[in-house]
């Protein structure tokens, strides 16, 4: 399971051979789907074209929520890989934001997992985005209801 | 107690944390909150909305009723917009 908050980008083909080569370490070659979700920064807020944007999150808490979501993951699914990347800082649209990695045997359980990952993500880490937009003062983004509706289907 | 804010509430607050003595009447995170807003104007603007202000207690989301019993840590904060 691999948990990072980093300014920097990532890139995705090496973080999924990274998950491969540590289930290969482990003797196994039962990775049959591999599942990846990457989140970037759109150029328009509504109708509003959109320049910039921050992202500010709580260290500590973040990195706490977001190994108790991948436990929780872990627990409902049978996963061989685990890596949830999040960035911080400025970022500009077309940037990743996040990235999702989850490794299983079959694809079912693969989609179903990175789905929840980023459904819990979404409504329970705590980071923040702040948009500047083209013309005028740099807004802090509201949260969506859906966010918070999309959590129930997960509920057992 | 160490007290944490972040994003809008810790731009109306002007600070992103400090320390704090909490007097003893002071129970829950509801009453940590009313008692920060007799602190000055910024505060009773961050706080105005309560709805809207999340809080935590030692890194892990708590509701306002929540007792701050051992707390050492508190934050506030918008609802969370990551991913």
């Amino acid at each position: 399971m691999t948990i990072r908050i980093q300014t920097e980008d990532f890139d995705i083909t090496k973080e999924i051979n990274l998950l491969k080569e540590e289930r290969k370490k482990s003797g196994q070659q039962d990775v049959g789907a591999i599942v990846t979700f990457t989140g970037t920064v759109r150029d328009m807020a509504g109708k509003t074209p959109i320049n910039s944007m921050s992202l500010e999150h709580y260290p500590g808490m973040t990195e706490k929520e977001l190994t108790d979501i991948a436990e929780e993951a872990n627990k409902r699914w049978p996963l061989l890989g685990t890596t949830i990347i999040h960035r911080i800082g400025d970022l500009e649209p077309g940037d990743n934001i996040v990235l999702v990695v989850t490794l299983s045997s079959h694809r079912h359980a693969a989609f179903e997992a990175a789905d929840f990952l980023m459904d819990f993500l979404k409504s329970k880490a705590p980071f923040w985005k702040k948009e500047q937009p083209l013309e005028g003062e740099a807004n802090w983004v509201d949260a969506r209801d859906s966010d918070k509706q999309a959590l129930s289907r997960w509920e057992k | 107690m160490k007290i944490l804010y972040f994003a809008w509430v810790r731009e109306k607050i002007g600070k992103s944390q400090e320390e704090l003595e909490i007097p003893d009447a002071v129970k829950t995170v509801a009453d940590l909150i009313l008692w920060l807003e007799t602190k000055g104007p910024e505060y009773e603007a961050a706080f105005a909305n309560k709805e809207t202000i999340n809080s935590a207690i030692n890194q892990s989301h708590v509701d306002h009723s929540t007792q701050l019993n051992n707390a050492n840590e508190i934050a506030f904060f918008p609802p969370v917009t990551g991913g």
